[in-house]
């Protein structure tokens, strides 16, 4: 970051990212479908099988902005960022016992996304218009932030200006269009390859350098080491850490772009065996997390060299730094294009989502009851390109701190969806308008919360008898959404308990 | 109305197994310690690395429980 290119690690870099860029084009013929079909394009024909799921499901989930945020989170605020583990641990009992059923009702009755689902579950137009409307509304700027990984690290190769970032993206762009999901499917095996030879390399190379993991945790404060103690009057750290990690498990998977992973496995074995094998994935990311400790030992913020990277980047600049100042400089190359090429899996899935959504949910509801599934497979390789573009204007023209604010915002807004989804596929007792209202209560009380935290934090403090304890928004606001949604279904359905459930049990299972 | 969907979910005895990670991992206060401390890695971090293996191998004993009781596809 001396204003100089890195030459032998941005040849590396180059390298891999044209490899990937044929790789996506060449995945449109792979276990080939008819691409005008929106299931084939948006759902890669609902053929993946565990091994592909497993790739496809990672990459999605454990994210460039992960990588680089989870490190930056422990570099700059301790043991905190550390929730991302506990998180990733309570996710998978989660997706083992709920999901297949929501697979195998999506395969008998056709549904693409969580909307479809939910339409055909409490048969209310509103209902299914409001899950489809937060999973985009969501979902953006989480596409914006895989952004912020690739700009990172192209600033840190040396690479001055914007131009970078819009040949990946159109790059991108162009092969979400041509192959679906069929590309960051193949893509995603790449950049699971990368990112294991990164982090192997990082906690294995990186404290012998710096003396071994006791060094590395004595160089970190004591008050980043472990949370601050609970206390009779105050439950500080300790319930915030454990409420951000189950909401946000409880958020993950209602995610439109991990909806559309699920949704595009062959069985519900298929989910089940995942759910089983994926956490391998969470102990990279648990190594990952520590990365950010060793930037502390390694004392990158003293460093001149990247004094700019800081200023400009903030603590995210901690991981890309540390790669900088410990490997040579052929493998910063492989390093920072496992990061770029993990923002690239989940983007691409990601506006394949919102895509499905839009053209299912929004385009074919309400536009065009009556297209053609040639015409809705086109629209939503349009919506693709134009959730793609609005990401991009997103992290050129406005503050980077918008896009992590929203971002936030996203899973306190998303968790909304848990009654309607989640629940909706163990009973239907709850009634849709209920639902609805229930849905509008969260929303509105978990922006309330974030909006008083002036969008910075998303851990609201809650006082009951006296004793403060801080909650995660979204796990809070969820419940005002339950209590909602149970007290009006009681009241609807003792005036009419009538339902339009094209669903039966037997598609459940 | 017909009872529909609320069946099919067969919650059995051997799915309490995974209670384990969420009140193992729920409990914060339980971990939020550096000692004992290995190789000198505190608790805290020790603790919650364990605890991925530890539930996938949980999650896995659940999945061969439920195939057997179905008599379904096993890995």
């Amino acid at each position: 970051m001396n204003g100089g290119v890195n030459i032998a690690a941005l040849s590396v870099f180059v390298l891999l990212f044209v490899f990937v860029t044929v790789l996506g084009f060449v995945a449109a013929r792979w276990r080939k479908g008819d691409l005008t079909q929106l299931t084939e394009w948006g759902l890669g024909g609902r053929r993946f099988g565990t091994v592909v799921t497993w790739f496809l499901l990672g990459g999605d989930l454990y994210t460039a902005y992960t990588f680089i945020a989870v490190p930056a989170l422990m570099f700059g605020a301790g043991a905190t960022g550390f929730f991302a583990v506990p998180y990733t641990i309570l996710v998978y009992p989660i997706l083992f016992l709920c999901y297949p059923r929501l697979w195998s009702v999506a395969h008998a009755r056709g549904y693409v996304t969580a909307a479809d689902f939910v339409r055909g579950r409490f048969g209310n137009r509103a209902l299914a218009l409001a899950i489809a409307l937060t999973g985009i509304v969501a979902t953006m700027p989480y596409i914006a932030l895989q952004l912020v990984g690739i700009e990172v690290v192209i600033a840190a190769l040396g690479v001055q200006g914007e131009w970078a970032l819009f040949i990946a993206f159109a790059v991108l762009a162009a092969y979400t269009y041509t192959s679906g999901l069929r590309a960051p499917a193949m893509i995603a095996v790449v950049k699971d390859v990368l990112i294991y030879v990164t982090v192997i390399a990082a906690i294995v190379f990186i404290p012998a350098e710096l003396g071994g993991y006791a060094k590395i945790f004595a160089s970190v404060g004591a008050g980043k080491l472990l949370l601050a103690p609970a206390t009779h009057t105050n439950w500080g750290a300790e319930s915030a850490y454990a409420t951000l990690a189950l909401g946000s498990a409880l958020a993950l998977f209602l995610y439109p772009h991990a909806m559309t992973a699920i949704l595009s496995s062959s069985s519900r074995h298929v989910i089940r065996r995942n759910a089983v094998v994926l956490p391998a994935y969470s102990f990279a990311l648990g190594l990952i997390a520590l990365i950010g400790f060793m930037a502390i030992a390694a004392g990158v913020k003293d460093n001149p060299a990247f004094a700019e990277g800081f200023r400009q980047y903030g603590n995210n600049f901690a991981v890309p730094a540390l790669f900088l100042q410990m490997f040579p400089s052929w493998f910063v190359g492989v390093a920072f294009s496992a990061v770029a090429i993990g923002a690239l899996v989940p983007a691409a899935i990601m506006s394949i989502a919102t895509a499905n959504l839009f053209t299912r949910n929004i385009y074919r509801e309400y536009m065009a009851p009556d297209c053609e599934p040639a015409r809705e497979s086109q629209v939503a390789k349009i919506a693709s390109l134009m959730v793609k573009v609005g990401a991009l204007f997103f992290i050129v023209a406005l503050p980077q701190s918008y896009a992590i604010q929203l971002q936030l915002l996203g899973g306190i807004w998303i968790i909304q969806t848990l009654p309607a989804v989640l629940i909706g596929l163990y009973t239907r007792w709850f009634h849709p308008w209920a639902l609805l209202a229930g849905w509008a209560t969260g929303i509105a009380s978990g922006t309330a919360m974030a909006a008083s935290l002036n969008f910075a934090k998303s851990i609201y403090a809650v006082t009951i008898f006296g004793v403060t304890i801080p909650c995660y928004a979204a796990l809070s606001s969820l419940l005002l959404n339950l209590i909602v949604s149970v007290a009006l279904s009681a009241a609807f359905n003792a005036i009419s308990s009538s339902r339009k459930d094209e669903t039966l049990a037997s598609d459940y299972v | 109305m017909k009872k529909n969907g609320s069946n099919g979910a067969r919650l059995r005895p051997i799915h309490l197994l995974l209670a384990l990670p969420f009140i193992s991992i729920l409990w914060v206060g339980f971990y939020n310690r550096a000692e004992p401390s290995v190789a000198g890695i505190p608790f805290f971090y020790w603790f919650q690395l364990l605890w991925i293996p530890l539930g996938a191998l949980l999650l896995w004993q659940v999945y061969r429980a439920e195939d057997r009781g179905r008599g379904g596809p096993s890995l």
